[in-house]
């Protein structure tokens, strides 16, 4: 016999009894997944991010085969993973889910806002927060400008500018919230995608001490809140906040504050409709 | 005592993971967490073990028989990815935590040359059945040693002031270095 055929022969044995082997252990060891979370899995970003809530993707597909999560619980997918999800689960897509993105609410950078004494700590906000109270930046309540935010995005769809300030690349934005948990001092938000007025200051402070720290800070002057022409902003302990499911983009406030805190985005258009008042 | 110092060599002399070079692959990857080296650790301990009988079988009842020897590599390697499946199948159905946590490295135990390496080493010797299971089981715990003491340095970096660039991957290679280091200290004791 050659060596050929008895090296077929053999290695064909071989093979056959471990599949053979591998056949039984394979029914004796079948693990029973969910059909249902393997096909929302596949739909699913696969980020990983945990933006959900949940441990990963995986853990997030499986709480919604049982429908222990909303569909629409996924940040980074926004309203086209709900719609694939809610149909995988033979559920009617959400109607005017939209994507959210982060919005830094403080414009007080190096130029604007003064810094006291330079950090020369770990480039870490969270770090300065909390072991300095970040009292190297005059302003208590703005940006402390060490980039932890940047650091926390698993997107790249932050930087910091030259002033010292995080930039929001809203394209690259998958309102996954990572930015906002990691900030210290609770700058960053989220907001719907559309929305385009934002009044960028976080401070508490009396007018006039703000004026002391920051060229932009809000003063509570309180002009914004009576030009409103949908009543969607109210000044309450020292600064004027806005509701973004009121606000319609109409700009009233923009040209009126004398801070220039208050900042429109171009490119949003003006919201036509009246939204809930 | 011929067993006791095959064991002790795999274990210790020559480590299959820090003087053999074999196997870095896992060595590097899961030695984040002692919990998840440890596991590592034994499925690749338990795939060694089962290699080595049936490949003692295979090379003394086939190969050696038939004069099929240049046919070592592909039934070994063969064996090999039978077993790991078999591990994978078995770790899915009764610890789906360590299956997750463990994630491409359990398939990756296929082409762990510290498995084909052993195998190879224990036919090329040509250990004795018991021999050869030993020397698998040796060559099993000195990997699961190596995974779980790496892991543990790894685990108290973080109370360590580490250059940032070194961070997170070039102080594992300066802390792999020193642990080969150290275990050179072994050589000539068996």
């Amino acid at each position: 016999m050659s060596i050929t055929l008895i090296s077929l022969i053999s290695m064909g044995a071989v093979g056959a009894v471990l599949a053979a082997g591998l056949v039984v252990a394979s029914k004796k060891l079948a693990v029973e997944t969910d059909p249902t979370a393997d096909e929302i899995e596949a739909v699913l970003p696969g980020a990983n991010c945990g933006g959900c809530g949940y441990a990963g993707c995986r853990a997030f597909a499986e709480a919604l085969a049982g429908r222990k999560a909303p569909v629409d619980g996924c940040p980074v997918g926004g309203a086209k993973v709900a719609a694939l999800v809610a149909r995988i689960l033979g559920m009617e897509p959400v109607e005017g889910a939209t994507r959210k993105v982060a919005q830094v609410l403080c414009k007080g950078g190096r130029a604007e806002a003064k810094l006291l004494a330079e950090w020369e700590g770990p480039r870490d906000c969270r770090i300065a927060q909390n072991t300095q109270n970040g009292s190297f930046k005059g302003c208590s309540y703005g940006c402390l400008g060490l980039g932890t935010c940047v650091a926390a995005c698993p997107f790249d769809a932050m930087y910091m500018d030259e002033n010292g300030l995080p930039v929001v690349i809203e394209d690259k934005c998958t309102g996954c919230g990572m930015c906002v948990k990691a900030c210290p001092r609770n700058i960053i938000v989220l907001a719907e995608e559309p929305q385009g007025v934002h009044i960028r200051c976080r401070s508490l402070a009396l007018g006039k001490d703000v004026r002391v720290v920051c060229t932009v800070g809000c003063i509570a002057c309180r002009r914004c809140e009576k030009e409103c022409p949908v009543n969607a902003i109210t000044v309450e302990d020292n600064l004027a906040r806005i509701a973004y499911d009121k606000c319609i983009n109409c700009r009233k406030c923009v040209a009126v504050c004398p801070m220039n805190t208050i900042e429109y985005q171009e490119g949003k258009p003006v919201l036509k409709k009246l939204r809930a008042s | 005592m011929e067993l006791f110092l095959i064991f002790i060599g795999a274990v210790f002399v020559n480590n299959f993971v820090l003087v053999r070079f074999l196997g870095t692959c896992p060595f590097m990857g899961v030695s984040k967490q002692v919990e998840t080296a440890m596991g590592m650790g034994a499925a690749t301990t338990f795939v060694m073990v089962v290699t080595a009988a049936v490949t003692w079988v295979l090379q003394w009842f086939v190969l050696e028989p038939f004069g099929l020897p240049f046919l070592q590599t592909p039934v070994f390697i063969l064996v090999i990815a039978a077993m790991v499946q078999l591990v994978e199948m078995f770790l899915h159905k009764t610890i789906p935590n360590l299956y997750r946590a463990l994630g491409i490295y359990l398939p990756l135990i296929t082409t762990n040359c510290a498995v084909l390496g052993f195998s190879l080493i224990a036919a090329q010797e040509a250990y004795s059945f018991v021999e050869a299971v030993v020397f698998g089981l040796g060559a099993g715990i000195g990997f699961t040693l190596a995974l779980m003491l790496m892991a543990g340095m790894r685990e108290e970096l973080r109370f360590a002031d580490v250059p940032e660039p070194l961070m997170p991957t070039g102080i594992a290679f300066i802390l792999a270095g020193l642990l080969s280091l150290a275990f050179s200290g072994f050589a000539g004791l068996v």
